[in-house]
C-alpha cells in the first residue's frame, strides 16, 4: 500500500475491517484488508469460500446490511475520498455513475418481473436526461454492444427468456450503461460453462478496452486470474496474504498458501501433471469467530514455526509491487 | 441406430476385462402440459450413448450443463429408468433386472454425489449414515461388528473414529464428501459412479478428495465412472475420457491422447476454453458462438453443426457415427479423424 496518495489510484482500501455480529459472536469476515486499484487496471482478488473477498467487494459499494454487519475500522478511499461516512444519497450517486457491480448468479440479480430493456433503461435514465423512448433505444444499443443477437427485439424479453451466459451479458450491459470507472465483478463466470465463460471473459476484456474502466475481479479460479488480471491480491481468512503482479505471483509465489493454491490445481497443458499426485493443503479454513492468534494460515502451513502463532505477520515488500504477509 | 462394435483392450496396457458396457442408452423425459397433463414434448437427455469401462479403469465423462452426463450415470444405476438401451454389468443386463436383483446389484455399484450438503440425511448421525448400507445388505451380524466396520471406513477416508457420533452439519464440505465416500465404500463395491464429486469444493480441499479417490482405487481395485465438467480434474484422474454434447458421445480416447490430439471440433473448443493458471502461456482460443441448443429440439444431423467452426451443409442432414479413427480413439464427425 502506498504511503502517499498517488493521483492515479482509483480505489484505495486501507485497513478495512468489516465484522458481522451473530448469535455466536463477532465474525471477523474482513479483518484488516489493504487493497488498491489504479485507473484502467484489472486486479484479481482470489481466495477460497469465506476468505472475505466478496465482503470486501460489497463493502466498497456499502452493500452490506448494517446491522448485522459493521465497519469496525479502516477507510475506503474512492479517488481520495472516504466512502464509509458518506450519506445514502451521495452513495447512490456513486453507485449509479462511478462504480458498478456484477454478481455470480445473474438470475437472482435481475428483476424477474421487468423486461431487461426496462431494467437497463432505468440505469440509463438515471445517468442522462432522456425520454423513455430514447432510454429504451439506449438499452437496445447496450445489448448490441455486448453481442446479444436481435437487440431491438430482445429488449422486450424477460430475464427468464435468456440463457445463463446471455443473462450475464445483460448484467454487463446494465453495469456498463452508466460508464463506470470501476467494475466490480464478483465471480462473474463461476455459474457458467467453460465455453460460455470464455465468451464472457472475452467480452469483459473488449468492454474494458472500449470504456477504459478498471476491473476488480473476484474469483476462486486461478486460471481466470492468470488470463485476465494485471495484479492479484490473495486473501485468506479475512486477510491479505500476498499481493503481486500476475507474472510474479505465478512464477514466484512467496506465501505458502499461495504456493499451495497454485500447485493444487490439475493442469491440462502440462504432461507432467498426469499421474502425479496433486499437492493438497491439509486441514480446513479456520473459523472467523475466534481466529487463531498470529498467522491465520499457521495451522495448515508446512513451514509453520513457533513465531508464526505469536504475532500477525505484516505485509512486507519483497520485490517491487510484490508484498507478502509471512515471516519467511 | 448401430452401436459401435465392441473393441477389446482400449488402452494399451489396460486390463482387457470389461466391467461395464453401455449400449445405445437413451433417456427421454416427458414434458407435461395443459390441464390434462398430457405429454406435450420430450427432452432427449441421453440420445444413444455407448461405451465400456475396463476393470480398475477410470472413465471420465465430460461435457457442459445439460449434455446428459449425470443422467447417463444415473441410468446406469437405474436411479433413473432408461427409456431404451442396454447396460451390461458383469454379464448381466441391468435394464432387465427385477427389484431383488437390482438390490443385490447395488452392492457392486455405488454413487457419490456432487452436493455433500444435500446427499447426507441431516437427522442421522454419521455412524448411522455409513452403517445403513451394512444393515440393508446384512453385512454386519452384530452391533459390535457394525461399529468396527464404520470405524474402519472412517479411518480409510481420513476421518476420526469419534466422528461417527456427530451429525453431518458439524462437518465441512470436504469432510462431508469423505463421509459420502465412506458410505459408498461400506458395501465393497466394484464400480463407483462419481457424479461431480469435487465441484462444490474449494481447490485446496478438491485436491485432498481427488488424492483420496486415487488412493482408494489403488487400495481396493475400484473402477470409476467420473462425471465432471472440470476438464483439468477429469484429465488428471481418468484413464480414458468420453466427451458428451447434447445427449451424445462425440469423442472417446485415452486421457492423454484426447488432450494432446483432440479430433472433434467440440472437444477442441472445449479444451481451448479452459483457462490455464499460468500468465506466460498464451494459447489460441477457439471461440464457440452462441449457447448450447435446446435439447427439446436438438439440431438435425450432427447436434453440434449449429456451433461448429468447420460445419458443411451435409452436417445438418447426416448423423455422424462414432467410429474408431486411431486405435482406441473414437470420434463422431464427418470431417475429422
Amino acid at each position: 500500500m502506498p504511503d502517499t496518495f498517488v493521483p492515479d489510484t482509483l480505489l484505495d482500501i486501507r485497513g478495512l475491517k468489516t465484522w458481522f455480529k451473530t448469535e455466536d459472536g463477532m465474525v471477523r469476515a474482513v479483518d484488516g484488508v489493504d487493497l488498491h486499484i489504479d485507473r484502467g487496471e484489472t486486479v484479481g482478488v482470489v481466495g477460497e469460500s469465506g476468505c472475505g473477498k466478496t465482503v470486501t467487494a460489497r463493502s466498497v459499494l456499502k452493500l452490506i446490511d448494517m446491522p448485522p454487519g459493521r465497519f469496525e475500522a479502516g477507510q475506503i478511499l474512492w479517488q481520495g475520498r472516504d466512502l464509509i461516512p458518506l450519506e445514502q444519497a451521495e452513495m447512490n450517486r456513486i453507485r449509479a455513475r462511478e462504480i458498478a457491480i456484477i454478481f455470480q448468479e445473474p438470475m437472482t440479480s435481475l428483476n424477474p418481473v421487468y423486461t431487461v430493456g426496462d431494467q437497463i433503461a432505468e440505469v440509463i435514465a438515471l445517468h442522462q436526461k432522456l425520454s423513455p423512448r430514447q432510454a429504451m433505444a439506449g438499452a437496445a444499443e447496450m445489448l448490441r454492444l455486448v453481442n446479444i443477437p436481435n437487440p431491438q427485439k430482445r429488449v422486450h424479453d424477460y430475464p427468464h427468456q435468456f440463457s445463463g451466459g446471455m443473462r450475464q451479458r445483460v448484467m454487463i450491459a446494465m453495469a456498463l450503461s452508466c460508464q463506470p470507472k470501476l467494475l466490480i465483478a464478483d465471480e462473474p463466470t463461476t455459474a457458467l460453462d467453460v465455453t460460455i465463460q470464455a465468451q464472457i471473459l472475452e467480452l469483459m476484456q473488449e468492454m474494458k478496452e472500449k470504456f477504459g474502466m478498471a476491473i476488480m475481479l473476484i474469483t476462486h479460479a486461478m486460471g481466470v486470474v492468470a488470463e485476465t488480471c494485471q495484479r492479484v491480491t490473495v486473501m485468506y481468512a479475512g486477510k491479505v496474504v500476498e499481493e503481486a503482479p500476475v507474472e510474479a505471483l505465478f512464477s514466484d509465489p512467496r506465501h505458502p498458501y499461495t504456493q499451495g493454491l497454485i500447485r493444487s490445481i490439475p493442469r491440462i497443458d502440462r504432461a507432467v501433471s498426469r499421474q502425479a499426485r496433486l499437492e493438497s493443503i491439509q486441514g480446513t479454513v479456520p473459523s472467523l469467530l475466534n481466529p487463531p492468534a498470529g498467522c491465520r494460515f499457521a495451522a495448515r502451513c508446512k513451514y509453520a514455526m513457533d513465531i508464526c502463532t505469536q504475532g500477525i505477520p505484516p505485509l512486507k515488500e519483497v520485490a517491487p509491487g510484490h508484498r507478502v504477509a509471512c515471516v519467511l | 441406430m448401430n452401436a459401435p462394435p465392441i473393441v477389446a483392450p482400449i488402452v494399451p496396457g489396460a486390463p482387457a476385462e470389461e466391467l461395464l458396457k453401455v449400449r445405445d442408452l437413451r433417456k427421454r423425459f416427458a414434458i407435461k402440459g395443459g390441464i390434462l397433463s398430457r405429454t406435450v414434448d420430450q427432452v432427449h437427455a441421453v440420445d444413444g450413448v455407448s461405451f465400456e469401462i475396463g476393470k480398475g479403469e477410470t472413465l471420465g465423462l465430460v461435457g457442459e450443463s445439460g449434455c446428459g452426463k449425470s443422467t447417463t450415470g444415473r441410468c446406469i444405476l437405474r436411479l433413473i429408468e432408461p427409456s431404451s438401451g442396454e447396460v451390461w454389468f458383469q454379464g448381466n443386463d441391468v435394464t432387465k433386472m427385477d427389484h431383488g436383483a437390482l438390490q443385490a446389484l447395488r452392492r457392486d455399484m455405488q454413487i457419490i454425489f456432487q452436493d455433500p450438503y444435500a446427499s447426507l440425511n441431516p437427522r442421522l448421525k454419521v455412524g448411522a449414515i455409513i452403517g445403513e448400507a451394512l444393515t440393508i445388505h446384512k453385512l454386519a451380524p452384530t452391533q459390535k461388528a457394525m461399529e468396527d466396520r464404520v470405524v474402519q471406513l472412517l479411518e480409510t477416508v481420513g476421518l476420526q473414529p469419534d466422528h461417527m457420533h456427530r451429525f453431518p452439519h458439524e462437518f465441512s464440505g470436504g469432510q462431508r464428501q469423505r463421509i459420502g465416500i465412506a458410505r459408498a465404500l461400506a458395501v465393497e463395491p466394484k464400480l463407483i459412479v462419481c457424479d461431480e464429486p469435487v465441484s462444490a469444493l474449494d481447490v485446496s480441499i478438491q485436491a485432498q478428495v481427488i488424492n483420496l479417490l486415487e488412493d482408494l482405487q489403488e487400495q481396493f481395485g475400484l473402477t470409476y465412472l467420473f462425471i465432471a465438467h472440470d476438464l483439468s480434474v477429469v484429465e488428471h484422474i481418468s484413464t480414458r475420457v468420453a466427451v458428451m454434447y447434447l445427449g451424445r458421445v462425440v469423442e472417446i480416447a485415452p486421457s492423454r491422447e484426447l488432450y494432446d490430439n483432440p479430433l472433434h471440433p467440440y472437444t477442441e473448443a472445449l479444451l481451448s476454453a479452459v483457462p490455464i493458471p499460468d500468465p506466460t502461456v498464451k494459447r489460441k482460443r477457439i471461440m464457440l458462438q452462441g449457447d448450447v441448443p435446446n435439447p427439446i429440439r436438438p439440431p438435425s444431423g450432427c447436434h453440434f453443426h449449429t456451433r461448429c467452426p468447420i460445419a458443411k451443409p451435409d452436417c445438418a442432414q447426416r448423423v455422424p457415427e462414432l467410429r474408431e479413427s486411431k486405435p482406441g480413439h473414437w470420434v463422431s464427425c464427418h470431417y475429422r479423424g
